[in-house]
C-alpha cells in the first residue's frame, strides 16, 4: 500500500516541495528573529540585519579559506563545528558594536534618524563585503557531501545538508524561546519591549537588554550565514539585500515583534517559495509578496501579531 | 528622621522647565501626599525622584545617600519604588511575571516567593488572576497590579502616582486601605493625587504643588481645614 502511495509522483513532489520549504524556511526564520527581536525592543527595523548576514557569509568563507580547505572527512566537519561557533561570535560582535557606536547615541531622537542610520550603516556593510570578496560571486567550498539520506527509488529528497540544516536550526530556536520564557533577562527583554520606562522603574538596565538583544540577533543571523552557505554554495555582497527581505517579510507576515510570528512567517515563505519555485523560478518571489499582501490586508498587524489596547 | 530630602530640585522637558526649585521631605514611617492641579508638575517630581527625567539643579537624599545623579536603574535598589501614572503594566506579560519584574533587582528567590505571597494577601483578585496577561486586567486590578509590582523590590519609600485615576469608588477606597495597611507595616508613601480630599485624609502631611513650585506644606488636617486649599483643591 505505501509503495503504491510512495510511487504517486505527484505526492513525492509535494512532499520534496514541502521539505525544501522548511529547510528554507529555518534560514529565513534565524534572520528574521534578528529582524523582529529589535524592532520589538527599540522598534527599529535594522536595514543593515540582512547585510550583517552576508558578511558572516564572509567570515565563514574567510574562516574555510584559510584552513586551506581540509582534505577528511573529520577535518571537514572540524572545520563546520569551527565555523559554526566562530561565525555567530563574529556577527554577534558586529551587531553589538554598531549598536554600541550608532544606534545608541540616537536612542532618544525620532524613530526616523534610527532608519536612516540603519540604511547608511546597510551600505557600509555592502561596502565591505566588496571589499572583503570582491565584486563576483565567490564559490564556497563544499564542507558537507550532499548526499540524499532517503532511498533513492523512493523519489524523495532529503540531504544530509537538509539533515543538518535542521539539526542547527531547531535546537537553536528551541533554546530562544526557552531562554525568553524563562531566564531573567528574557523576560527582562521582553518587559523593555513592552514598556521600556516601566522596565527601568523595575530596576532594569534597558541598555543593558538592549545590548544583549543586539548579540543574541546578531548571533542568530551567524548562524543563518553557516546554514546558508552549506545549502547555497555561493555568495556575494548582494545577498544581505534579497535574503534580508525575505526575512523582514517574514517577520512582519508573523506580527513584527513576536517571536513565534517570525519562525511561523519564515516557515510560511519558505514554502510558498519552494512552491512557487517548483511552479516558474520567475514567479516564486511574486507569489511570496503576493501572499503577505493578501494577509496583510485580513490581518494587518500579521498572523501573531496584536494591536494592544492598553486599558485606562 | 528623613528618608527623603529633596533640596531645589529642578528639571523639565527641553526648553520648559517644569519643576522650578523644589524643596520637600519624606520621614521613615510617613505618608506625605502632593496635591495640585493638571501639569503643575506632580508627575514630573516623582519621574525625577525615580531617575526617569534628569535632574538640572538641586539634590536628592535618599536613606542618607546622594542619589542625584543615578540612573533608574540603580535607584530601585536602594528602596525607592514607583507605581507610575497609568498603571504602566506589562501587558504581555501575566499577572507572576509582572511581580517578578518588579523584583528584578533582587537575588533571594525564597524571599522573592515570600514577597508575592504578600502581594496576593494585600490583593487576592492578583492571586486568581496570576497566569492572565497583564493587558487583559480592569482597571482597578492593573492599578492593584501596579502598586504590588513597586513593592516587590521591598523599597522603603513607596511613590504613588494618581492611583485614584479612572477608577470607581469602591475600588478606590480598598486601594487607599491597603495603602494605609502598607504604611503601618513601615513603608512610606509619596503619593501624588488630583483626588486632594481623598489624599489628605489618608496622609500626614502634605505639600501643594503650583506651576512648579510648592507653595503650601502642613499637616494633612490642617490642610483639609485651610479656606485656600478648600477653594482650590476641594471644591468647598
Amino acid at each position: 500500500m505505501a509503495t503504491v502511495l510512495l510511487a504517486d509522483s505527484t505526492w513525492v513532489l509535494f512532499v520534496n516541495i514541502c521539505l525544501n520549504g522548511l529547510t528554507t524556511g529555518f534560514l529565513y526564520a534565524l534572520i528574521a528573529l534578528g529582524y523582529t527581536m529589535v524592532y520589538g525592543i527599540v522598534e527599529l527595523i535594522n536595514f543593515a540585519h540582512g547585510d550583517l548576514f552576508m558578511l558572516g557569509c564572509f567570515f565563514a568563507w574567510s574562516l574555510v579559506s584559510a584552513a586551506a580547505v581540509a582534505t577528511g572527512s573529520t577535518g571537514a566537519l572540524l572545520l563546520l563545528l569551527a565555523i559554526l561557533l566562530l561565525t555567530p561570535l563574529f556577527c554577534a560582535a558586529i551587531n553589538w558594536s554598531v549598536d554600541r557606536v550608532i544606534y545608541r547615541p540616537r536612542r532618544s531622537a525620532p524613530k526616523l534618524n534610527l532608519l536612516v542610520s540603519a540604511i547608511g550603516v546597510s551600505f557600509i556593510f555592502m561596502n565591505i563585503g566588496q571589499l572583503w570578496g570582491g565584486a563576483q560571486d565567490l564559490d564556497f567550498p563544499r564542507l558537507v557531501e550532499d548526499r540524499n539520506l532517503l532511498p533513492a527509488d523512493s523519489g524523495l529528497q532529503f540531504s544530509l545538508i537538509d539533515a543538518i540544516v535542521i539539526s542547527v536550526t531547531v535546537p537553536t530556536m528551541i533554546g530562544l524561546a526557552i531562554f525568553v520564557k524563562l531566564t531573567p533577562l528574557g523576560k527582562a527583554m521582553r518587559a523593555v519591549a513592552q514598556n521600556p520606562m516601566a522596565a527601568q522603574l523595575m530596576g532594569i538596565n534597558t541598555n543593558r537588554v538592549i545590548s544583549a538583544t543586539f548579540l543574541i540577533g546578531g548571533a542568530l543571523a551567524g548562524v543563518g550565514s553557516v546554514v546558508y552557505v552549506l545549502k547555497i554554495p555561493t555568495i556575494n555582497w548582494a545577498m544581505g539585500f534579497q535574503n534580508g527581505l525575505y526575512a523582514f517579510t517574514s517577520a512582519v507576515l508573523g506580527g513584527i515583534g513576536n517571536i513565534p510570528g517570525a519562525v511561523l512567517g519564515a516557515i510560511l515563505i519558505g514554502m510558498v517559495y519552494s512552491l512557487g519555485s517548483w511552479y516558474d523560478a520567475r514567479w516564486a518571489t511574486t507569489l511570496v509578496f503576493l501572499i503577505l499582501i493578501v494577509i496583510l490586508v485580513f490581518r494587518p498587524a500579521g498572523i501573531l501579531g496584536t494591536h494592544t489596547r492598553e486599558k485606562v | 528622621m528623613a528618608l527623603l530630602e529633596v533640596q531645589q530640585l529642578r528639571a523639565g522637558y527641553g526648553p520648559i522647565e517644569v519643576l522650578k526649585g523644589i524643596s520637600l521631605q519624606v520621614d521613615k514611617g510617613e505618608i506625605v501626599a502632593i496635591i495640585g492641579a493638571n501639569g503643575a508638575g506632580k508627575t514630573t517630581t516623582l519621574m525625577t525622584l525615580s531617575g526617569i527625567v534628569p535632574v538640572r539643579g538641586g539634590s536628592i537624599l535618599f536613606d542618607g545617600q546622594d542619589i542625584t545623579r543615578l540612573p533608574a536603574y540603580q535607584i530601585v535598589s536602594r528602596g525607592l519604588a514607583q507605581s507610575p501614572e497609568g498603571r504602566k503594566i506589562f501587558p504581555r506579560l501575566t499577572v507572576l511575571e509582572n511581580l517578578e519584574m518588579g523584583a528584578f533587582t533582587r537575588n533571594d528567590p525564597q524571599g522573592v516567593q515570600a514577597d508575592i505571597e504578600k502581594a496576593y494577601h494585600y490583593f487576592p483578585i492578583l492571586k486568581q488572576r496570576a497566569k492572565q496577561a497583564g493587558g487583559t486586567l480592569s482597571g482597578g486590578e492593573q492599578q492593584m497590579l501596579a502598586i504590588a509590582r513597586a513593592l516587590m523590590s521591598r523599597p522603603k519609600l513607596l511613590l504613588l502616582d494618581e492611583p485614584s485615576l479612572g477608577l470607581a469608588p469602591m475600588i478606590v477606597l480598598k486601594i487607599f486601605e491597603v495603602i494605609r495597611e502598607l504604611n503601618r507595616d513601615g513603608v512610606a508613601v509619596l503619593l501624588v493625587e488630583q483626588n486632594a480630599r481623598m489624599a489628605l485624609k489618608l496622609a500626614h502631611r502634605g505639600y501643594v504643588l503650583e506651576t512648579g513650585s510648592i507653595t503650601m506644606s502642613d499637616r494633612a488636617e490642617t490642610m483639609l481645614n485651610d479656606p485656600r486649599v478648600k477653594a482650590a483643591y476641594l471644591g468647598e
